[in-house]
């Protein structure tokens, strides 16, 4: 339930696509059903006549924040989570929901610079602030060297943890958490793989920070 | 035809599809953008077992933004035709959701909430009262009744225990372990009039179009099933669960393409689970550790409406010589929801007791495991009198030994020692009987010389982009670039479930089969074209190498696919490929194998557990991808360190509720727990498997695990474990 006032402030980096401010099919949904009924009544959506027509709409808010350079603004159903904001209104499903509990950490992105489980933390909280997905680390077709060490590494197998595996990954190196294996495994414990690639998620990780 | 030279099988090459992954692009089953999709969020049963009495939606569906809420008060009758492909066990009747008032597990589908925004969907499913008239369910696998075993019996194993020098009754209880790939199953699903498509995480994307089709009585070309990206499956996705079938009639009850993702907890109510095990098994042996007779007693859960089984009874027929072998496999049906194999089904249970028997049975002879492996390794299977294809267990010993230095584990249990740490060495042999049914495949190579093969096969992980791609690649004679491999459609051709050991057996050796034919076409094609410099040369003396055709031999006598193509004005050539499955009557037996070696490091004080280092070595055959061959070892690996020392779910058996269905209470392997670990591969292939060589990795790398670290625990405390997962309470 998003409202997205298109706002050219900030370019969108060159090549990725999906932070387009312009609409897209996701958003033109999220608009429509910001106005429920009236939409419905329009005749826009086939509706049976067994179907509830909503009264009202749910309380919501209108905040602005910077999600990989380009400057958003949306109106939000108030108990829409970061992460479904991202998936859900913005077309940005490169960060995954895995528990939707904080457990996991397939949703990780960088807040203002720092690892956030964007599954617990509501999109209203976000008032200025600054937003990283994995959709945002790659400069054009250029990857972030961690991006590409995964691959170098085989650091993933059927690849959903990847995305948070990725952004955690570039917070704990911006951290300084990389001294030995042993302070990476624990710094990247709130990452969880299913399919088992830790011992190559540690060489990504530990190579990519040797590098700097 | 000449063989092919090469290059792409066995390079160590990195995935085709890793941008895709590493920049968030790959499209998960939820992530499809389906023009007017809306949201469902299933209500799932608060109780255990008994009736629906009433459901009141109304609060629900006054909530903004709902638009309907359906339930077994409302919904239409669906004709559930009779399925038995799917995966549905044969035995029993599948779950109809919303058909009837029963209730048959907790957390059981009993009603799906439709909205606008997700938001409004979550809270609109908490809004719904339903009222029950509740039973108290049986959850409990020790105080059930079982149904009649399953049996098997050679020799006389009674009389070989009586008269066995030496004799070993153990009983051993394994935990329910739940799948949890990190993608929670989700259904997009949109009707076209009387087709449906459905946008699935599903491991058979097959099997799945063919339960929707029954459900709602369509013909098979109807449904249309698209699964290109799944995020791990581990077995779970082997089903077409009720959940999609939800999607489905929530899309065609509101007319509009909805979208479904399960919660996390949801994963545990209705995608299937490893079943809790209680076995006992007897073993006989003379002095020197020669088994003679082995009695094993299984009672495994079931659902109370299915009949699930798995492959639990093989090994202890065949992995170990012996006269005398009797067997029973009781299902015991219970109050859950049925469940399905996951990663190293039935063997990976069986493993853990009959491979820490066999330590024991070391230990109890005073002679070192491998050498009673060694001792008591078969010369051909004992369960058919067939030879094996191969069977190379006693290389895995000799490398795996040799490499992880097994000269320094001391045979004195609790003798060393590391600070607070108890240290120990632990090993266990692994067996897997990976499957080997018909697979189809299409190969198509266009006029520029790229080619395109397709096949409805899935990769869920380990790699069937790239590895199929690989096999296709030197079939054709073409560089990895200019080959793609599609899965992930039931439009392609259809293929075998992605599970059981089976894509690179079936769907690689379809893939192959399609590819010789097409390069088959075009070295006819040039032999018999007076203006090719390849005509009138036997077409087995041409190979085919990064696109270009020539003597075997003698490279400067050729041309390219291009140019024999544009010359002779075609714009492609196609052919389908085809694998029959396993031959019959069966000529050999066919198994992977593997032996797994850990040390752990028991706190002496506090009975925690960590796994320093393992390693294991597989004869599987030949591997086509050795860079993801090995990550799906080490993957296997952390499963079963999973398997051994953590997962375990709990049920509160007063409600049959599961207590603890989320991330944080079901624990799993964490970067943190896991140390080092080594995958080997033996070189080599089994040409009797099937026209590839390869045997399949996927299940076998978990298989036998779980009993290397609880050895490797006997080793470093004295303290004997027969119950999964080893917990620090057990060793305290």
């Amino acid at each position: 339930m998003s409202t997205e006032l298109s706002e050219a402030a900030a370019p969108p980096p060159a090549g990725t696509g999906e932070s387009s401010p312009a609409p897209s099919r996701r958003t033109f949904i999220a608009t429509s059903a910001a106005v429920g009924g009236a939409v419905v009544a329009s005749g826009t959506f086939l509706a049976s006549p067994e179907e509830a027509t909503a009264a009202g709409s749910a309380p919501s808010s209108r905040v602005s924040l910077t999600v990989n350079g380009t400057r958003r603004t949306v109106t939000v159903d108030n108990r829409t989570s970061l992460l479904d904001l991202l998936r859900e209104h913005l077309g940005l499903t490169g960060s995954k929901k895995g528990c939707n509990a904080g457990a996991c950490g397939a949703c990780t992105v960088l807040v203002d610079g720092h690892r956030v489980n964007s599954c617990l933390t509501l999109a209203v909280r976000l008032e200025g602030a600054e937003v990283t997905t994995v959709e945002g680390l790659a400069e054009g077709d250029r990857l972030h060297p961690l991006q590409q060490a995964f691959i170098d590494e085989d650091a993933f197998q059927c690849g959903y943890c990847t995305p948070g595996q990725i952004v955690s990954g570039v917070g704990c190196i911006q951290e300084g958490h990389t001294n030995s294996p042993e302070e990476i495994r624990e710094w990247m414990s709130g990452n969880i793989c299913r399919c088992g690639c830790y011992v190559k998620i540690v060489r990504a990780v530990e190579q990519t920070a040797g590098r700097k | 035809m000449s063989p092919q030279p090469q290059a792409a099988v066995g390079a160590p090459l990195s995935r085709v599809d890793g941008r895709l992954k590493v920049t968030g692009k790959a499209l998960y089953a939820a992530e499809h953008d389906v023009d007017g999709a809306v949201h469902a969020v299933i209500v799932d049963a608060g109780i255990g077992r008994g009736r629906i009495t009433s459901i009141d939606a109304r609060a629900a569906l006054a909530h903004p933004g709902v638009l309907r809420v359906i339930h077994n008060g409302n919904a239409p009758k669906l004709p559930y035709r009779d399925n038995s492909g799917s995966n549905n066990p044969p035995e029993g009747r599948r779950l109809r959701v919303f058909q009837d008032d029963r209730v048959r597990f907790h957390g059981q589908p009993v009603a799906v909430v439709v909205a606008t925004t997700l938001e409004a969907a979550q809270h609109g499913a908490s809004l719904v009262e339903v009222s029950y008239d509740a039973e108290r369910p049986s959850t409990d696998l020790h105080e059930a009744e079982p149904d009649e075993p399953t049996r098997y019996a050679r020799g006389d194993a009674d009389a070989g225990l009586r008269s066995a020098a030496v004799r070993l009754d153990l009983t051993y209880r394994m935990a329910r372990n739940h799948h949890n790939p990190m993608e929670p199953h989700a259904t997009i699903a949109r009707w076209d009039g009387d087709r449906l498509t459905v946008w699935d995480k599903t491991q058979w994307v097959v099997g799945t179009q063919t339960e929707l089709s029954t459900v709602f009585d369509l013909p098979l070309e109807s449904v249309r099933v698209i699964s290109p990206f799944v995020g791990g499956g581990f077995g779970s996705g082997l089903r077409c669960w009720p959940h999609v079938v939800v999607a489905a009639l929530a899309a065609r009850e509101t007319k509009r393409p909805v979208k479904l993702v399960l919660s996390r907890k949801q994963m545990y109510l209705g995608t299937g689970f490893r079943p809790s095990y209680e076995y006992r098994l007897r073993l006989g042996s003379d002095r020197r550790g020669r088994l003679s007779a082995a009695v094993h007693e299984m009672d495994g859960e079931t659902s109370s409406y299915e009949k699930f089984t798995e492959g639990i009874m093989a090994a202890g027929q065949m992995f170990y010589s012996m006269p005398h072998v009797r067997q029973a496999y009781r299902l015991v049906p219970l109050d859950v929801n049925t469940p399905l194999w996951m990663r190293g089904p039935g063997f990976a249970t069986a493993s853990f007791v009959i491979e820490s028997a066999m330590d024991e049975l070391a230990h109890r002879i005073g002679i070192d495991p491998i050498e009673l492996r060694r001792r008591n390794e078969p010369n051909e299977d004992e369960s058919n009198g067939l030879p094996w294809s191969t069977r190379r267990l006693r290389e895995c010993y000799t490398v795996g030994a040799r490499e992880f230095g097994w000269h320094r584990r001391s045979p004195k249990p609790r003798s060393t020692r590391d600070g607070d740490w108890l240290t120990g060495l632990g090993m266990a042999a692994g067996v897997y009987d990976p499957g080997r049914f018909p697979a189809q495949a299409r190969v198509r190579l266009d006029a520029d010389g790229t080619a395109v093969a397709e096949a409805a096969a899935s990769d869920m992980g380990p790699g069937t982009y790239t590895a199929q791609a690989q096999v296709a690649a030197d079939a054709l004679g073409l560089t990895m670039r200019t080959v793609t491999f599609r899965l992930g459609d039931s439009l392609y051709p259809p293929t075998p479930p992605h599970g059981g050991s089976m894509t690179m057996t079936c769907v690689g050796s379809a893939v192959l089969d399609a590819c010789n034919k097409v390069r088959r076409q075009a070295i006819e094609l040039a032999v018999e074209d007076e203006d090719s410099p390849l005509h009138g040369v036997p077409a087995d003396d041409i190979v085919v190498r990064s696109g270009r055709l020539h003597v075997q031999g003698n490279p400067a006598r050729g041309e390219t696919y291009q140019r024999l193509l544009a010359r002779n004005n075609r714009t492609h050539l196609e052919a389908d490929g085809s694998y029959a499955g396993a031959p019959e009557p069966a000529r050999h037996s066919y198994y992977a194998y593997n032996a797994t070696f850990a040390e752990v490091a028991v706190d002496a004080t506090l009975g925690l557990v960590r796994v320093r280092r393992m390693l294991g070595v597989y004869d599987a055959g030949r591997i086509i991808s050795p860079k993801l061959a090995d990550s799906q070892a080490l993957g296997g690996m952390v499963g079963g360190i999973g398997q051994a020392l953590l997962e375990h779910t709990v049920t509160d058996h007063r409600d049959g509720r599961i207590v603890n269905a989320n991330l944080a209470d079901y624990l799993v392997p964490v970067n943190a727990d896991i140390p080092d670990l080594k995958a080997i591969y033996l070189e080599g292939e089994d040409m009797d498997a099937d026209p590839l060589g390869v045997k399949g990795i996927g299940e076998i790398v978990q298989v036998g695990v779980a009993a290397a670290i609880a050895n490797a625990v006997f080793n470093a405390t004295g303290r004997r474990i027969r119950e999964l997962p080893i917990t620090a309470e057990a060793l305290l």
